[in-house]
C-alpha cells in the first residue's frame, strides 16, 4: 500500500470506512431485534470500495448500484440518521419508510438508488450517463454491480449501448465471489476474472484490489478522470469478500467457515489502519478517538430511528403518481 | 381543421413535443430506417442523430436508459417497436419505471413516454399480434393510453408529454390508416375521461383502441334492428373512466364489453366487476363481454380473423344475454 494521498483524506478513508462498518452492525443488531425487517444485507468486507471510490467523484456525479446499497449511500454522503429510520421504516426515513433496505435514495447528493433487481440498475445507469452527454455536461455516472449481475441480459445490453455510444459511464464490479451463494467460478463461463469481459464489448477494464482503499480510490481516480476528458465508459472489477451471509437469512452453508483466511482476506480497515501506524500517518491515539465519533454518530442514528414515528396509514398512498 | 391520418397526428405529436430540448426520440430503426410503422420517418434528417437516436435491438436498455434520462431531468420518447417485445423490458417498465417514485417517496420521477404498437390483424402470428395494454394497466405508478382515432392520439400524446409519470402509449397497428379531423387549434385530451363516440339509450357497447370501431359497427348494424347503442371509448385504462360507463349502463341497462386481448385475465373483466358492484340493480341481464379467443394468434387469415372480436360477434353477446 503506497499512497501520494495525504493525512487528511487518509483519516477521513478511516473514519467512512469504520463508520459504515459500525453502522452495519447496528443494522445487525437492530434486525435481531425486529426493528428491521425484510432482506438486509449487509456491506461488511466491502466498504474501501464504496469510500475509495466516492472519494475520487464530484458531489454532482451520479451513483447507482445495487441492493447492498448502505455502505454506497453513505459514502456518497446520506445522513446516516437518514438511512437508519429507512432501515427502520419509519416516516423519517429517506423514503419515508417505504423503501427499505434495498432502495436508499437522496436526490440531493445525486445517489440514484439501491435498485434490488439484480443487473435492473444497469440500463438506468447509461440513462444516466446519456443525459450527461446529451446535456454536455461533463458528470460521470457511476454503476455497482456484483458479480451476479453479470450474466444478466442487462448487463450485456448496457455495456453494449455504453459502448456504442461512448456514454460517461464507469462500471464498478463488486467481485466478492458469490452470488447470493453461488460461487463465481460455478456461475461464469471464463472464470472469476470478470474485467475481461469488458473488452468483449470494447470497452477498456482493469481489476483492482477491492480490499484496500487506496487502490480503489487511484483505480477510481484515473478512470473518473479519463471519462472526463475522453469519454467513457470503462470497467473496474473490484476484487472483495463479503464477511457476512448474503443477508440475515443466510447462515452460508455454502462456503467454509475459514475460506477468508485460507484466500488470505485482510480487512480493509485493520491494514488502513496499520498502514497509518506503520508510517506515522496517525497513531493509536487519534485513530481511537475517530473511532469514538463513528461510535456517535451510530449510536446517534439508532436512537434518531427509534425515536422516529411510523408513517400515517395515508402515506400508503402517497407518490405512486407525481 | 384538418384531415389526416392517426400515423401523421402523432408525427405530429412528436414533432410539437421536439420543440423543447428536453426532449429526444430513442428506439430500433426510428432514424435511417424511418420507423417500422413510418411514424418517424424523415426526423432524423429534421432533428438529426443526438434527438433521434437508433438504438441497438436492446428493449430493456432502450427504456433503462429512458428511465435514466428520465430520473436526470429529460423527457425522453422511447419507442419500442411492438408491445411484443415489450416483455423483453418489462423488467425496467414494471420494476423500475413504475417503482422509482414511489420506492424514493417522490424524490425522483419518471417522466418517461414509451409508445409501442399493439395489437393483431396482420397475419404475423403468435408473437406478433398480442395486446398486453391490460397488463400494464393493472400496474400502479404506470399511465396507460390507447387512442382510436387520429383528434384522440394527438390530444392525448399532448397530455402525455406534459405528465411527469411513466406512460405505455399503445398505438394499434391497423389504425395508422385511420382517417379522422384535427381541429388547428390548440387542444389536449386529460386521460381518465372517455369519449361518447355515438349516443344511444338502449345498450352500451365499451371498447378502446381498434374495437372502439368495432363497436361503431355493431352500433350501426343494431340501428338497422332499430335500437339505439351508445358507443363508450374508454381512450386510457389507468386511469380508467368509471364514471361515465356507469352513467351509460345507467341509462341502457344492458351492456357489452369489447376488447381485442384474451378474455381471460382482460381488462373486460374489471369492467364488468365494477359494473355488478356499483350498478348491478341498474342491469337488465348479466353483463357481456367480447374478447379474444383463448388461442395464440394463428396465421392464417381465415382462423386469425376468427380469434379477434367482430361487429356480429357484439350482436350475438347482447342477443345472449339481453334478447335484443
Amino acid at each position: 500500500m503506497e499512497s501520494t494521498l495525504n493525512k487528511q483524506q487518509l483519516a477521513e478513508f478511516y473514519r467512512q470506512m469504520l463508520l459504515i462498518r459500525r453502522f452495519e452492525e447496528a443494522c445487525g443488531r437492530l434486525y435481531m431485534q425486529g426493528k428491521i425487517r425484510g432482506f438486509l444485507h449487509l456491506y461488511i468486507g466491502e466498504e474501501a470500495i464504496a469510500v475509495g471510490t466516492m472519494a475520487a467523484l464530484r458531489p454532482d456525479d451520479y451513483v447507482i448500484g445495487h441492493y447492498r446499497d448502505h455502505g454506497h449511500a453513505i459514502a456518497k454522503g446520506m445522513d446516516p440518521k437518514i438511512a437508519m429510520a429507512e432501515l427502520c421504516g419509519k416516516a423519517t426515513g429517506s423514503s419515508g419508510g417505504k423503501g427499505g433496505s434495498m432502495h436508499l435514495f437522496d436526490a440531493e447528493k445525486h445517489f440514484m438508488g439501491g435498485h434490488a433487481i439484480v443487473g435492473g440498475q444497469m440500463p438506468i445507469a447509461a440513462g444516466l450517463a446519456l443525459a450527461s452527454k446529451y446535456r454536455k455536461d461533463d458528470r460521470v455516472t457511476v454503476c455497482f454491480f456484483g458479480d451476479g449481475a453479470v450474466n444478466q441480459g442487462e448487463f450485456h445490453e448496457t455495456l453494449n449501448l455504453a459502448s456504442v455510444w461512448k456514454l460517461p459511464v464507469l462500471f464498478l464490479l463488486e467481485n466478492n465471489l458469490y452470488g447470493m451463494g453461488t460461487h463465481v467460478d460455478r456461475s461464469r463461463a471464463g472464470g472469476r476474472h470478470i474485467y475481461e469481459a469488458a473488452s468483449a464489448y470494447d470497452i477498456q477494464g482493469v481489476q483492482t484490489d477491492g480490499m484496500d482503499v487506496v487502490s480503489v480510490n487511484e483505480c477510481v481516480s484515473e478512470a473518473v478522470k479519463s471519462i472526463r476528458k475522453e469519454g467513457g465508459p470503462r470497467f473496474i472489477e473490484a476484487m472483495c469478500y463479503r464477511y457476512r451471509g448474503h443477508s440475515m437469512a443466510d447462515p452460508t452453508m455454502y462456503r467454509k467457515r475459514d475460506e477468508a483466511e485460507e484466500l488470505g482476506i485482510k480487512d480493509p480497515i485493520e491494514s488502513l489502519k496499520n498502514f497509518m501506524i506503520q508510517f506515522e500517518v496517525s497513531d493509536e491515539g487519534e485513530l481511537a478517538s475517530i473511532a469514538t465519533k463513528v461510535d456517535e454518530e451510530v449510536s446517534e442514528a439508532v436512537q434518531f430511528a427509534e425515536d422516529s414515528p411510523a408513517p400515517d396509514l395515508d402515506a400508503m398512498y402517497s407518490n405512486v403518481y407525481a | 381543421m384538418a384531415e389526416m391520418i392517426l400515423r401523421e397526428a402523432v408525427a405530429k405529436g412528436l414533432r410539437e413535443a421536439l420543440e423543447d430540448d428536453r426532449v429526444f426520440i430513442m428506439g430500433e430503426d426510428i432514424g435511417a430506417y424511418g420507423g417500422a410503422y413510418a411514424v418517424t420517418r424523415g426526423f432524423l434528417d429534421e432533428y438529426g442523430p443526438e434527438r433521434i437516436m437508433d438504438t441497438p435491438i436492446s428493449e430493456s436498455v432502450i427504456v433503462g436508459a429512458g428511465v435514466g434520462s428520465a430520473l436526470a431531468g429529460l423527457k425522453p420518447i422511447v419507442e419500442l417497436m411492438t408491445i411484443n417485445f415489450s416483455l423483453v423490458a418489462i423488467d425496467q417498465i414494471v420494476n423500475h419505471a413504475a417503482k422509482l417514485r414511489y420506492m424514493s417517496d417522490g424524490q425522483f420521477t419518471v417522466p418517461l413516454v414509451i409508445r409501442t404498437v399493439t395489437g393483431g390483424g396482420g397475419q404475423l402470428a403468435a408473437t406478433h399480434s398480442q395486446s398486453f395494454e391490460n397488463w400494464y394497466a393493472s400496474v400502479p405508478g404506470l399511465k396507460v393510453v390507447v387512442p382510436a382515432t387520429p383528434y384522440d392520439a394527438l390530444g392525448l400524446f399532448r397530455t402525455a408529454m406534459k405528465d411527469e409519470n411513466p406512460i405505455m402509449f399503445a398505438e394499434h397497428s391497423l389504425l395508422y390508416g385511420t382517417r379522422g379531423d384535427v381541429p388547428d387549434d390548440w387542444y389536449e385530451i386529460p386521460f381518465g375521461k372517455a369519449d361518447i363516440k355515438r349516443e344511444g339509450d338502449d345498450v352500451t357497447i365499451v371498447a378502446y383502441s381498434r374495437m372502439t370501431h368495432v363497436a361503431l359497427q355493431a352500433a350501426a348494424m343494431l340501428e338497422e334492428k332499430g335500437r339505439q347503442a351508445e358507443v363508450v371509448d374508454l381512450r386510457t385504462l389507468r386511469p380508467w373512466d368509471k364514471e361515465t360507463v356507469l352513467q351509460s349502463v345507467r341509462k341502457t341497462n344492458r351492456i357489452v364489453v369489447v376488447e381485442e386481448t384474451w378474455k381471460t385475465g382482460g381488462f373486460g373483466g374489471e369492467i364488468a366487476s365494477t359494473i355488478q358492484e356499483e350498478a348491478f340493480d341498474d342491469l337488465d341481464g348479466p353483463v357481456a363481454r367480447v374478447g379474444g379467443v383463448d388461442v395464440p394468434a394463428p396465421y392464417n387469415g381465415t382462423l386469425e380473423a376468427a380469434t379477434i372480436p367482430t361487429a356480429e360477434r357484439v350482436i350475438k353477446a347482447l342477443e345472449e344475454n339481453y334478447g335484443i
